[in-house]
């Protein structure tokens, strides 16, 4: 049976994809950033830890999506999603492999329980989706992994709920479990901490907040169910809603967790930089 | 019973809600277009020619043209969009967000270094 083994929280700031594209990994604006998910690259390394599939939670930036349709969950089906043209040409990163078969799978169990997700079957994929990729494994000729696509819109309001987002990862979950086939599957949550592009307060970072955030993911699920979109835009800034996108990761695991590893920096261009691991916790 | 969050009311925020969207559909899918390569060649041959395509309003259509982004998000543009057509101009999203701010990039990226802008809360009602 198909089992979720870790859950991965990341951010997806694109400036963090360009400059690894152009090489400045090393300068010192970045260094800090790509040395601190070193610990994840090394773990990833480790086969009893590299998942088969990842069910990649991110949003599209305006770069598949249009306002023509915003859908609020969409789920990948497709054997492949290719990087998308985000206004200067592709990333030049791998293809993105996905895995039908589970996705198909995903998308039966959670409409059945009357989870009604947009199925997609042509995705171009954004930074949302390739940086964490890039954070995670470097700089490769394929992704060591498959990846299931899953949109969520935290562009245009309303979005769901940060306890929506939650009840999809349980119910990603349980259609994990009822796959017949033997796959380590991790559930990545991508996007935030805290940053916000316009206004006045643009460049806003919350670092107290933030770091709440990061403990409640082992410490207070009930806390992080509870959070409205107010309190996210108040306190982590009006794009620090990505972190509902966490919350699918979190509710994909079990009530008790154990914290692997962490990260957090400040700034990735407008944006706080967070990173954590969990694993079921025994 | 479903009650709407006020969200109106975050100083200095713009928060893309449902009247938002209806008043900028048209500006964000001009914004939206010049994600291809042929659009973008043909925006920058002939500007004012482009935007005749789109159903802008004035005041849009002078934003643009202006690119007045804090103008733009008044009328309806969402950040993710019309940063399309900063792209398109070569700039970065970080002298955007400078712009929006009142900062020049240069003391916005500074601040950003220094640890970014601490939150500043509504007024408790």
């Amino acid at each position: 049976m198909a089992r979720i083994t870790a859950g991965i929280g990341s951010s997806h700031v694109p400036a963090i994809g360009a400059a690894l594209d152009n090489g400045r990994a090393g300068e010192p604006l970045w260094k800090p950033i790509f040395d601190g998910y070193a610990w994840v690259r090394q773990w990833m390394q480790d086969e009893a830890n590299r998942p088969d599939v990842v069910v990649l939670v991110y949003n599209d930036h305006a770069s598949n999506f249009s306002m023509d349709v915003v859908p609020t969950f969409a789920i990948g089906c497709a054997e492949r999603f290719d990087p998308a043209d985000e206004g200067w040409g592709p990333r030049p990163v791998p293809p993105v492999l996905g895995h039908p078969e589970l996705a198909w799978h995903i998308t039966e169990s959670l409409i059945g329980e009357e989870f009604d997700l947009t199925i997609v079957n042509r995705l171009d994929v954004d930074h949302g989706l390739t940086v964490p990729l890039s954070l995670m494994f470097g700089q490769l000729s394929q992704w060591p992994v498959k990846v299931i696509p899953l949109a969520v819109n935290v562009i245009q309001y309303p979005p769901p709920s940060g306890l929506r987002c939650w009840k999809l990862g349980e119910a990603i979950a349980r259609a994990v479990a009822s796959f017949p086939e033997d796959l380590k599957v991790q559930v990545w949550g991508t996007g935030g901490m805290s940053h916000q592009l316009s206004g006045e307060r643009a460049g806003l970072i919350n670092k107290d907040w933030d770091k709440r955030f990061l403990d409640a993911l082992s410490a207070d699920s009930d806390w992080l169910k509870a959070l409205s979109h107010r309190e996210y835009i108040v306190e982590a800034g009006s794009e620090g809603i990505e972190l509902i996108m966490w919350l699918v990761m979190r509710g994909a695991l079990p009530a008790r967790v154990r914290e692997l590893n962490r990260f957090y920096h400040v700034p990735a261009s407008n944006t706080a930089v967070g990173h954590i691991v969990l694993e079921p916790g025994r | 019973m479903f009650s709407r969050q006020r969200l109106d009311d975050i100083p200095g925020t713009i928060v893309f809600t449902g009247d938002r969207c209806r008043r900028g559909y048209a500006l964000n899918q001009m914004c939206m277009s010049l994600m291809r390569a042929e659009n973008r060649a043909r925006f920058k041959a002939d500007e004012p020619a482009y935007l005749d395509d789109w159903a802008l309003t004035a005041e849009q259509r002078k934003a643009v043209l202006d690119r007045d982004y804090a103008a733009m998000l008044s009328l309806g543009g969402n950040i993710f969009y019309v940063l399309k057509l900063a792209f398109t101009d070569g700039r970065s999203t970080q002298s955007v967000a400078a712009s929006l701010a009142g900062q020049s990039q240069e003391e916005y990226a500074a601040m950003m270094l220094a640890g970014g802008r601490p939150p500043q809360r509504p007024i408790a009602a």
